[in-house]
């Protein structure tokens, strides 16, 4: 009824390979901002207190959001296996912590991209086995990664400034006058830092895989040996997926230390967590942006409201809870891939579709 | 240049003179590698099974493992008698594997391999909740002889020291070759192992001639639950019952890669290989990276028979078709 494009045409190619071809879909992409930027930090989420709205809700599901994009870069439009995402995470976040060390006057979000661009290095170098291997194998070759760089958090002192705790944490840090990270800062202002992030990161995102190194992920993912016979040029493509997805989920894991935890260890980046952002790709959709929204927003919510309502309100034991969040997600899973296989974004392209035609069937 | 030289030494001539200086050490290193190695080919073995008969890349046999070794100390804690609380995890597993067929697996039939791999991981989650949640998550000790397992160790004088064998591991490579000998034959002789190496080799072929794809389903996830059980037992009585034992199930996946994903003697050379290779290295190497390798270096081998290798030692050979 509302989301219709007759009348809309297109006259230039250029237009037709917009980021949004629809005019319904610029307003409801400038709604979904103007909540995003305004009525969450003015109002919060009505029944829910303001600060964990945003601490426990908001800032990790925006940086959560930008590992999943970085996963599914990979896994959906690439085609590559990855279990090493805690890890990578981990990376960006060790490193940031390193070059804030290092240059203490260096401003802290170059410090976040510069460590994004430390994590694509070395995802790129944990790419390689996928130039010879694929699938399950491949699978098994990142958990190397996975358990290596775990064992490097612990052992190599150097990457923690030799303190006693193992951890790293964040300093404060200011920019314009305003503390934007560390213990004083204010959830407010950290939440404007990730959700800019996010923005600025889907934006690239969309046109990458728009453009032409997007285009020869997806030949590579569809059939790596016909897009090689055509022209692509296995090397490049794999390698720059890992490169691309490594660099976003390197900039989440350092958010995620300095702009949400505050401090961290070797347990918030380890196996478990690989999961979970796995799970969110899967739930989301494989090879869709919208996707990693949903999927990051359902994996990440659902399991914190379940907690928080069982605390509050019916007063369950924490560890009860715990267990019922971990089955509800893997309930999640499951279901998913029984009702529909390619996750939540394609739910949400079969209602457009609906609506678009309503009332009519046909 | 001295400080390379050093390295150089440390890494490729203290290690082997170490070896011949204190062969006890070296001997009692290689049987400890030999004993982990077979309980990894064990795991390893769990996911063959599976893979084998239904091509579903089983992730959550690890924590099979982790279940089958809790439900069966917690059984005894309710005061069950050992024996028969053994067959209430086999009775347990045996209702677990019909419920997967009928609510995960036959829904998913025809579907990619990685979406049914996916559906394991979720799988492995429900399990993980729906244990820690009844069984509760503290690490307890595994009832070694309440089943009537021996303890203590045998010791072998040899070279001027001593080797240990501990009687559990003995127990346990023994009962693990018996596994792999029964398994070999039910798998060549009977009915039931016919069936399903008929369904490995094609499941429409299998359909056509009459073999019932759900059951086979059934019983070779009872199959693995068995072989999840053996091998919990035995991790179980080495270290605790705990979930931390899920991430040494995770070894079995460099296993896998070395053995070949569908070849049962590939899964114990295999878990041989890594078990063996990762001890000696963690002895005689591990200090020069500053100890804990074990948890990494099994990876590290399975990269380095990829490189060369890439369907393993005894794996099918992988032909693409465009």
């Amino acid at each position: 009824m509302f989301y219709r494009e007759t009348g809309q045409f297109k006259s230039k190619y250029k237009e037709e390979l917009a980021a949004f071809p629809l005019f319904e879909d610029k307003i409801g992409i400038g709604i979904l901002l103007l909540l995003a930027y305004v009525a969450i930090p003015l109002f919060g989420i009505p029944g829910l207190s303001y600060e964990f709205t945003l601490s426990a809700i908001m800032i990790p599901v925006v940086i959560f959001t930008i590992t999943t994009l970085g996963l599914n870069i990979l896994l959906g439009f690439a085609g590559q296996i990855s279990l090493g995402t805690g890890a990578f995470m981990g990376v960006g976040a060790y490193s940031c912590y390193k070059l804030m060390t290092i240059f203490p006057d260096l401003n802290i979000l170059i410090c976040v991209i510069l460590s994004g661009l430390v994590t694509a290095f070395v995802g790129m170098l944990f790419g390689l086995p996928s130039l010879r291997i694929k699938g399950f194998y491949l699978m098994v070759a990142t958990l190397a990664a996975q358990f290596f760089l775990e064992w490097a958090f612990i052992r190599i002192p150097w990457l923690y400034n030799y303190n006693n705790s193992g951890g790293i944490e964040g300093p404060n840090k200011e920019m314009f006058g305003i503390i934007i990270s560390g213990p004083q800062s204010e959830a407010t202002t950290r939440y404007f830092v990730c959700l800019t992030f996010l923005v600025l990161l889907t934006w690239l995102a969309s046109n990458v895989i728009r453009g032409r190194i997007g285009r020869s992920w997806m030949m590579i993912r569809d059939m790596d040996i016909a897009a090689e016979l055509i022209g692509v040029r296995p090397l490049t493509a794999k390698l720059s997926a890992f490169a691309f997805s490594s660099f976003y989920v390197g900039i989440s894991g350092a958010l995620m230390v300095f702009f949400w935890l505050g401090a961290a260890e070797v347990e918030s980046f380890d196996i478990n967590h690989s999961f979970t952002y796995l799970f969110m790709v899967i739930i989301g959709g494989l090879g869709s942006i919208t996707g990693c929204y949903m999927g990051a927003i359902l994996v990440w919510v659902i399991p914190v409201l379940i907690k928080e309502i069982g605390k509050t309100s019916f007063g369950y034991d924490a560890f009860v809870m715990e267990n019922l969040s971990i089955i509800l997600l893997g309930f999640m899973i499951v279901v998913i891939l029984i009702v529909e296989p390619h996750g939540l974004a394609r739910l949400w392209q079969i209602a457009k579709q609906k609506l678009r035609m309503w009332p009519f069937p046909y | 240049m001295e400080a390379l030289i050093e390295i150089l030494y440390l890494i490729f001539v203290s290690p082997f003179a170490e070896m011949v200086a204190y062969p006890d050490l070296f001997f009692q290193g290689i049987w400890d590698g030999f004993v982990s190695g077979t309980l990894y080919g064990l795991i390893a073995l769990g996911f063959v099974l599976i893979f084998k008969a239904s091509g579903v890349f089983n992730f959550s046999q690890p924590i099979l493992v982790v279940l089958a070794a809790l439900s069966l100390v917690s059984f005894y804690k309710m005061g069950i008698p050992a024996w028969i609380s053994v067959i209430l995890v086999l009775v347990m597993f045996y209702v677990l594997a019909f419920l997967i067929e009928r609510l995960i697996l036959r829904k998913l039939v025809n579907q990619d391999g990685n979406i049914l791999f996916m559906s394991t991981i979720g799988l492995t989650f429900l399990i993980i909740g729906s244990a820690q949640w009844i069984f509760g998550g503290r690490p307890s000790a595994m009832i070694t002889d309440e089943l009537g397992l021996p303890n203590g160790s045998l010791e072998w004088p040899m070279f001027g020291g001593g080797v240990y064998f501990e009687m559990i591991d003995i127990s346990a490579a023994v009962i693990a070759s018996i596994m792999i000998v029964i398994l070999a034959l039910f798998f060549s002789k009977t009915k039931i192992g016919r069936g399903l190496r008929a369904v490995a080799d094609d499941h429409q072929a299998a359909l056509s001639v009459g073999i019932s794809l759900n059951q086979i389903w059934v019983i070779v996830w009872f199959v693995a639950g068995v072989v999840a059980l053996v091998t919990g037992i035995f991790w179980g009585a080495r270290s605790d019952v705990s979930f931390a034992l899920q991430i040494i199930g995770f070894k079995a996946l460099p296993v896998l890669i070395i053995g070949g994903f569908t070849s049962v003697p590939g899964a114990i050379i295999g878990g041989l290989i890594i078990g063996l290779g990762e001890k000696v290295f963690e002895i005689y190497w591990g200090p020069l990276l500053g100890s804990g390798v074990e948890g990494w270096f099994a990876y590290i081998i399975a990269l380095i028979f990829l490189l060369f290798r890439p369907q393993g030692l005894f794996g099918d050979k992988i032909i693409e078709r465009v």
